[in-house]
């Protein structure tokens, strides 16, 4: 709200003339949108102003890295890249396996800016490309939200999500993650959707279905379009409000989309194999039987209709039976009913936690709190409801769909925290609707009483006025279908709206409310004040708690600023004092950062495509020395790295994430039994701690000659000393450990060199099963050993 | 301008010398060395030798040629050289630098190289004189072990002779070497030696002939750092605009003894001094003074511990690699700073500019094994030439950068080999005319005028179909 406030405030009086005030008005907005767009973009710099240009967390580097790849070794290759750099001894198909809509968006930008000589590098542009597109993302709101409610509404919204935190935490610069461009994709795929209901016209439906194919090959959560857009079309149905509009924006977009969407590499034909997207088609039949009567209904006379309407039901009924009964059986034969588990995480929350430990082990995966509804969305949560009885009054096609849109995201965004970002815009949304609608009341009705006061209110009041015209205006569009639907959105029709906007506005001051002069200043006073307080909160949340890159700490202390920047200087290390091929292990979550910063192959990462694999690094972490060397040299590894906090502090390490380790390692090798782990179910590592726990290789290679700092052993993150202080390593060495000890890099110690006589004797003594197996295995391949 | 007038000179001196003197190796008997006095510095991982001559023409005819002779395996490692000669009497003495070049000569024994000084006066029959010639070896420590541990400290080998190569006659000669520190293991004895705290003293030597040698070995502690830049290229680009940019990209290695097994931070950080002497945790660079916006960074991102002090002469950039350097372990980075143009870019007589700009490695004590500097020179810039006071490789390079057209001119000059003695001012000169600053600006200017104009046009066409 505060942009349109402020650029309102600097206008003189000047509308004398009704036609140059609504070019002013156009002028003005454009340049409201355009200092939105700024703002959108310099709000998210402040990661970069206090930290530096970098790359943030997991996901963005391996964004990042395929990024480079791209740009180096163009798009066939880049469709066809097999890298071999990662989940080793498998491999990981990038060009099948991923979602190519920010590596491509930035690669083309990339070589855009290198085809004009502006020698930017890849990672500039990465860094660069989301504070780009959250600027894009405010703009497409402000078209989605003015085709809902006018410019006004349009406005404020657009200004609501250029900062609402939670957008900004996936999308400061740095962040250089799929949900940057995807939430842009998602919010001009719903303006589109609802400019060619409103309009009908077939040019926005084709579009649409184009933007509809950036998204898919955006994000995953293209299946939130692909269900939310049915479920309008239904309700539109359901509510007695089929039109031809409704048709041309469904249709093409189920029939191109679908074709468009099976051309992503990722998708290909779970495009329309999965449950997921049956939702549409289902729709889409639905949608052709309704207008096939309505057709039938025009053509026949009252009487035949009905006969004809007990035909196709009786005959229509027995269809459809055998139609479910085939795709239930087919559903059915499927283990998971054809849904993946992310998505039957979304129905079913519990789901994850029961099946599949990998998904509930991320942290963005869990469940919000309500702190994190206030800290994300701020001030909205109060506007929403606000927002929505607006959007009832008057209903339309188009305010049906943000009631639809932020009804399901509200419920998304309560099974996982991630699906916060979908359910943010629909807040700003909704909130800006709110608060325009709310200004346009209380600034009328002071308008009302007091005319000619102050100039200044009144240009305000009379600008949310013509939003509210414009959003009458819309009405009484739908209302007259079948005029609008011819309505090409030309310059004549443009022109044709202004004409009847004086007759409109005379409707809409017949209706008007007149508020108490006093609790209307009252009013706008406070919703000013609301407002500041989101501004506020939200540049807190942009500066504070989102900037972090996260491989980079600081800490303020009474010294100064300390920083912490052992990530890189243990990928550093890698990167250049080990072999090129030589393999490194470490849990998920830094196998992206591993490959990309250090460029060395990783047993796992953090696409967990593969659960056995990563529960055989879970299993290693948490089995004794030997049996773990021996898995990891099965797998031909020769460093280990692990994170460890317990000097500085830095709480999530490898020892807070150790008992998903222990879970997922378990869950697929059953001798690993998280009870072991636990004293009377308490996790601990002091010397009330199990001896398995001490035992084990994460504890080992964590705590490794740790009690010689301080000679006590105390770890600052449990708040406790260790359990076992003194200790050495038979089968690993230390190779590097970093300048705060946040990264450990471990050698394997090379084989022993085998005696004849002992083969045996150690071939029979070893504890393990798995080891075992693997021992003879060896003993087959090469008798003469 | 003077160089080709000498050239013809010194040639027609060859030519001249030649036709007098039957043998060809002749003027080396002429002269005689009647004392020399040589030192040698161990201290750090180059080798500095000062070597003082007292050269006498025994001959009956004028000489200005004095030949250094150099074994095949130091040659390699010869970093430069350089010969002074004093001047003036006594109080007001000043030290001449003269001009010294590799020379080729044939049936040389054990495959020797040499290096002429060349007098500027030519020395004639029975007279004397003073040189003070001093020469830099690099990689010439040899690690011995080979490999260390983190708390073993670091010993090398250094090979040498205790006489002085040379195709003279050296009547008198004495050679020190001083060591860092006094923990020497062993060291080859030609009597007389002796040896006092860090310092071993070789001879005196009276009357050797000629190519006489007598190889000793020194096998003593260096704990120094040998910081080895494999690569250095350095990118300085000239903006009219009033900046000068200097972008340089390391490839560092420790290039003492390698480090083998296991390294414990709890050990490095408990006992720095005992473990880890050798490892190689800060560098200094020297940059020039009004240096502004300066950055250290490598591949993955900002290295945060640097620092920057600066005065009036000069900058100094204290910088640490992101981890301690041991033996044989790299790193990359990348020092990048901006330097105000008037400093360095001035007008010759001749109507051209020119470039004035230091050659060498900014960092302190650092041997570079390859170095490139590519003179960027702004685009538009025509006829450029470099003037570098050591022999090096040249040729020219196109660069485009930011919305260049027909790119810039690249003076790329490359060199092997260098220590911190190479930091001397080289020159580029190059015309431009300043009506080419406003190519880009104009182009951007006209690139938008047409944008808008294309938005006016399609604002008053109507492309309907439909009337």
């Amino acid at each position: 709200m505060a942009a349109p406030e402020t650029s309102t405030a600097a206008v003189p009086s000047l509308y004398t003339n009704n036609a140059l005030r609504n070019a002013f008005g156009g002028v003005l907005s454009f340049f409201i949108l355009l200092l939105i767009g700024v703002m959108a973009f310099s709000i998210r710099l402040f990661s970069v102003i206090k930290y530096e240009s970098v790359i943030h967390e997991f996901d963005p580097y391996f964004n990042y890295r395929v990024t480079q790849f791209l740009a180096k070794n163009g798009i066939y290759e880049f469709w066809n890249w097999f890298d071999d750099r990662t989940w080793y001894p498998l491999g990981r198909v990038i060009g099948g396996t991923v979602y190519p809509g920010l590596t491509l968006t930035a690669g083309t930008i990339w070589w855009l800016l290198n085809s004009l000589n502006i020698p930017l590098s890849v990672e500039t542009v990465c860094v660069f490309t989301a504070p780009i597109f959250s600027a894009l993302a405010s703009w497409a709101t402000f078209l989605l939200t003015k085709e809902v409610k006018g410019t006004g509404a349009g406005l404020t919204a657009a200004a609501l999500l250029a900062m609402v935190p939670s957008y900004i935490s996936r999308s400061v610069a740095g962040s250089y993650d799929n949900e940057a461009v995807a939430i842009f994709a998602l919010i001009f795929t719903f303006y589109l959707y609802i400019k060619t209901l409103n309009t009908g016209s077939l040019f926005y439906a084709t579009l649409n279905s184009i933007a509809y194919f950036y998204m898919v090959c955006s994000w995953g959560g293209y299946t939130f379009i692909i269900n939310l857009i049915p479920m309008h079309v239904l309700l539109c149905i359901v509510t007695g409000r089929f039109s031809s509009r409704l048709y041309i924006a469904y249709a093409p977009l189920v029939v191109l989309g679908t074709l468009l969407a099976a051309l992503v590499p990722v998708v290909g034909f779970n495009a329309v194999m999965t449950s997921e997207h049956f939702a549409s088609f289902l729709v889409f039949i639905i949608l052709h039987v309704v207008a096939f009567v309505y057709y039938i209904k025009g053509i026949l006379s009252p009487k035949m209709f009905k006969v004809a309407v007990t035909l196709v039901v009786s005959v229509g009924l027995a269809v459809c039976c055998a139609v479910i009964a085939v795709l239930i059986a087919l559903v059915a034969s499927s283990p998971t009913k054809g849904w993946s588990g992310r998505s039957l995480s979304l129905l079913d929350p519990t789901y994850a936690s029961k099946y599949i430990p990998i998904i509930a082990s991320v942290s963005e995966h869990q469940p919000p709190t309500w702190p994190s509804y206030f800290m994300d969305i701020n001030v909205l949560a109060f506007l929403v409801p606000a927002g929505i009885v607006a959007c009832f009054s008057p209903l339309s096609d188009s305010s049906s769909f943000v009631v639809l849109y932020i009804a399901t995201s509200v419920y998304f965004s309560g099974v996982m925290v991630r699906l916060m970002l979908v359910f943010a815009p629909a807040a700003c949304i909704t909130s800006g609707i709110a608060l325009s609608q709310s200004f346009d009341v209380f600034t009328r009705s002071i308008k009302f009483q007091l005319p000619g006061i102050s100039s200044n209110t009144e240009v305000d009041a009379a600008e949310t006025s013509s939003a509210t015209a414009e959003a009458q205006n819309d009405a009484v569009k739908t209302e007259k279908s079948e005029e609008t639907s011819k309505n090409r959105p030309s310059k004549k029709s443009k022109k044709k709206e202004k004409e009847e906007k004086p007759s409109t506005k005379a409707k809409a001051e017949k209706r008007l409310i007149a508020l108490p002069l006093d609790s209307s200043v009252i009013s706008l006073l406070l919703l000013i004040l609301l407002g500041a307080f989101y501004v506020v909160h939200c540049v807190w949340a942009a500066a504070e708690a989102y900037s972090a890159p996260s491989i980079v700490l600081t800490s303020h202390s009474h010294d100064g600023l300390h920083v912490f920047d052992d990530f890189r200087e243990a990928y550093a290390w890698l990167r250049h004092n080990t072999d090129v091929d030589d393999k490194v292990a470490s849990w998920w979550d830094y196998g992206y950062q591993t490959t990309a910063m250090a460029n060395r192959t990783v047993i796992v990462d953090n696409n967990t495509w593969n659960n056995t694999h990563i529960a055989t690094v879970g299993t290693a972490m948490s089995s004794p020395e030997k049996a773990a060397w021996e898995i990891f040299h099965s797998l031909d590894v020769k460093y280990v790295l692990v994170v460890f906090g317990g000097l500085v502090g830095y709480p999530s390490d490898d020892i807070n994430k150790f008992l998903w380790m222990v879970r997922i390692g378990g869950g697929v090798f059953p001798h690993i039994k998280e009870p072991d782990y636990l004293r009377d179910g308490q996790y601990r590592i002091d010397s009330q701690a199990t001896p398995t726990m001490l035992n084990c290789l994460m504890y080992k290679l964590s705590y490794y000659r740790f009690v010689e700092t301080d000679g006590k052993g105390f770890d600052r993150v449990r708040q406790t000393e260790i359990g076992k202080k003194y200790f050495k390593l038979t089968h690993f060495e230390e190779v590097f450990t970093t300048h705060h000890w946040m990264v450990r890099i471990y050698k394997l110690k090379p084989p022993k060199n085998r005696i004849r006589g002992k083969t045996k004797k150690s071939k029979s003594k070893t504890s393990s099963a798995s080891s075992r197996a693997k021992r003879s295995g060896m003993g087959k391949k090469n008798p003469w050993h | 301008m003077e160089s080709p007038i000498r050239a013809t000179r010194i040639l027609g001196f060859i030519f001249f010398s030649l036709l007098f003197f039957v043998c060809r190796s002749a003027p080396s008997h002429n002269l005689l060395i009647s004392n020399a006095e040589r030192r040698i510095d161990l201290t750090s991982h180059i080798v500095k030798v000062y070597l003082t001559l007292k050269v006498e023409n025994a001959g009956s005819t004028p000489t200005s040629e004095i030949l250094l002779a150099f074994p095949p395996t130091q040659v390699d490692h010869l970093a430069t050289v350089e010969a002074l000669v004093t001047k003036g009497k006594r109080k007001k003495t000043t030290l001449v630098r003269l001009d010294v070049k590799p020379t080729e000569l044939p049936d040389v024994p054990n495959g020797n190289k040499y290096f002429t000084i060349y007098l500027a006066n030519p020395l004639s029959s029975g007279e004397s004189t003073t040189l003070e010639v001093l020469y830099m070896f690099t990689h010439s420590l040899e690690p011995f072990p080979a490999e260390i541990g983190q708390s073993e400290s670091q010993l090398v080998y250094y090979r040498d002779s205790a006489l002085i190569l040379s195709p003279y006659h050296i009547k008198q000669q004495t050679t020190f070497i001083k060591t860092p520190s006094t923990k020497v293991e062993s060291f080859t004895r030609v009597e007389p030696t002796n040896r006092a705290g860090t310092e071993m003293k070789y001879g005196p030597y009276e009357d050797h002939p000629p190519y006489s040698f007598s190889p000793i070995l020194i096998h003593f502690e260096n704990n120094s750092p040998f910081p080895v830049v494999e690569e250095l290229v350095r990118e300085i680009e000239i903006s009219h605009w009033g900046n000068l940019q200097v972008t340089e990209q390391y490839t560092l290695v420790h290039g003492g003894a390698r480090h083998k097994g296991v390294f414990s931070r709890v050990d490095y950080q408990s006992r720095p001094t005992l473990s880890g002497a050798s490892s190689l945790r800060q560098l200094l660079a020297r940059l020039p003074p009004r240096v502004h916006s300066v950055y250290y960074r490598d591949e993955i991102g900002n290295i945060s511990s640097s620092h920057l002090r600066m005065d009036s002469r000069k900058s100094e950039l204290e910088i640490e690699p992101r981890y301690p350097l041991f033996g044989g372990w790299k790193a990359t980075f990348v020092i990048g700073y901006g330097l105000p143009l008037q400093d360095f870019l001035f007008e010759s007589s001749d109507d051209r500019r020119y470039l004035n700009f230091t050659f060498g490695c900014p960092l302190l004590e650092t041997v570079v094994d390859k170095l490139t500097v590519k003179v960027v020179l702004p685009e538009g810039s025509k006829d450029p030439s470099a003037v570098v006071p050591f022999p090096v490789e040249q040729h020219l390079e196109a660069k485009y950068s930011y919305l260049d057209v027909v790119g810039r001119t690249v003076v790329v000059i490359e060199k092997k080999n260098l220590v911190p003695a190479h930091n001397s001012h080289f020159q580029v000169y190059y015309t431009f005319k300043p009506i080419f600053m406003l190519a880009e600006p104009l182009m951007l200017a006209s690139a938008f005028f047409l944008f808008f104009v294309a938005c006016v046009a399609y604002l008053h066409i109507d492309l309907s179909i439909r009337k």
